[in-house]
């Protein structure tokens, strides 16, 4: 029995394997509407989410199967002081599968070391957010057709942003992957994404502040929220916002072939302006996002079409 | 300056010296009913200056402790007056019971019976993460 806690788990060849699932169900999704016939996905959900439990929720749907489970921690035994490993316990009696999104870093690997039921991490803390990745690599491997000779930006906040990180270790096994790191120096990348990804890989990176300058380069932009939060001064954040917000203007240096992803949700970073641009493909990204869910949960539960 | 030589114990030798102390406490050798001698700035030949704690009495020494401390420490072990072995601990894959993960958001924070693990991620800089959270230990 397999769970997945962090991406770093599964193989370059397993991800192009889950790709390749993900596009066979967009093709074919009649072949996959039954798969699931009296299976169930507990989503254990410890604080508010609406892509990721909806998004768990409609793939199994859409596999024949069901769902149970609870969207707060409110809702659930942990108000009453259960432990992860005790809820874990319990739930595998009741479901085939389990997605957990937990506030506490390292709750869903507890998850995984005590249910008799794979776990699907669905976000811990700061932590890990492995579906989100594969999003995102589906997203890449459609919308550009390829997964290797990439430019691939990242603009906005790097320091904070679990996905920027997961999408570089990610993209980081590809053949011919460049990163254009765009913040910020506040909200630069950690050190340890540099040195324990970019430069023990050798995988070439620049950083800049300035996107106009790079924009030209990139096959990918992939954009985050730059929150008012991270700024130690109010007046850094206003010299520096309207520098990592999108619009039809800076994207006009841009190839035809851009690809503008974002994990969403979106505040003001993209403004509504780019919806509209053929190459803005943040909500292609949640579509995938439902298919990749579905690739994994027939692999974890080990079905075969 | 004397110490009488032990008939069943350790000596823990080539112990950095300023460090005997923290290695004394991390240990936990305060609560020993045996007898534990501290030896600090001793002259050594490899080093110039070292600690050395010597340890009179048959008591487990926490050993995963003391790779993790220092792995070039040397361990000799004493028994009825003779030394029966003597090396260096290895850096352990694991430390279980050590260190407690100052992350505030890793879940051992809030759900405490959890054991506090550790695993070595680079051998090379001798760097452990925490198996929760990956937090990587600060050593201070």
């Amino acid at each position: 029995m397999r769970s997945l806690i962090s991406i770093e788990e599964l193989s370059r060849e397993e991800i192009d394997s889950l790709i390749s699932t993900a596009n066979d169900i967009i093709a074919n999704p009649k072949k996959y509407s039954e798969l699931c016939r009296g299976k169930k996905l507990a989503t254990l959900f410890y604080e508010p989410s609406t892509r990721t439990r909806l998004s768990f929720e409609a793939a199994m749907y859409e596999l024949g199967g069901n769902v149970l489970g609870f969207s707060e921690a409110q809702s659930s035994s942990a108000a009453k002081g259960e432990s992860v490993a005790d809820t874990a316990r319990t739930v595998s009696c009741y479901a085939d599968i389990i997605a957990m999104r937990h506030p506490k870093e390292g709750a869903p690997f507890v998850a995984a070391q005590n249910a008799s039921v794979p776990i699907i991490n669905a976000g811990d803390g700061g932590h890990n957010h492995p579906t989100q990745t594969l999003a995102d690599l589906c997203t890449i491997s459609r919308e550009c057709g390829r997964m290797s000779n990439l430019t691939i930006g990242c603009c906005g906040d790097l320091k904070f942003g679990r996905t920027v990180h997961s999408l570089i270790a990610a993209m980081s096994r590809y053949e011919n992957v460049r990163f254009v790191l765009i913040s910020p120096e506040e909200l630069r990348v950690p050190s340890y994404v540099r040195h324990d990804i970019l430069e023990r890989g050798g995988i070439p990176y620049s950083e800049t502040q300035d996107i106009s300058e790079v924009m030209g380069e990139l096959d990918i932009l992939y954009m985050t929220r730059v929150q008012r939060e991270r700024f130690f001064s109010e007046e850094e954040y206003l010299r520096l916002k309207d520098s990592y917000i999108l619009t039809a203007d800076k994207l006009s240096g841009a190839k035809d072939s851009l690809c503008i992803m974002h994990p969403l949700p979106r505040v003001n970073e993209i403004s509504v302006e780019v919806d509209r641009d053929p190459r803005a493909c943040y909500f292609k990204q949640v579509l995938y996002g439902k298919y990749m869910r579905m690739a994994l949960i027939l692999m974890l539960l080990g079905v075969s079409v | 300056m004397n110490i009488d030589s032990i008939k069943n114990g350790y000596v823990i030798d080539h112990i950095t010296a300023g460090r005997g102390m923290e290695l004394y406490t991390l240990l936990g050798l305060d609560r020993l009913d045996c007898s534990v001698a501290i030896i600090k700035n001793a002259q050594s030949a490899k080093y110039g200056r070292k600690d050395i704690i010597k340890i009179d009495g048959e008591t487990n020494v926490n050993l995963d402790l003391l790779g993790y401390f220092d792995p070039n420490i040397t361990i000799n072990v004493i028994k009825n007056g003779e030394r029966i072995s003597k090396g260096h601990p290895e850096l352990p894959e694991r430390l279980v019971g050590v260190l407690t993960c100052k992350n505030p958001r890793c879940i051992t924070t809030t759900e405490q019976e959890l054991p506090q693990i550790f695993k070595l991620t680079d051998k090379k800089t001798h760097e452990y993460r925490c198996i929760y959270c990956e937090t990587k230990v600060s050593r201070s």
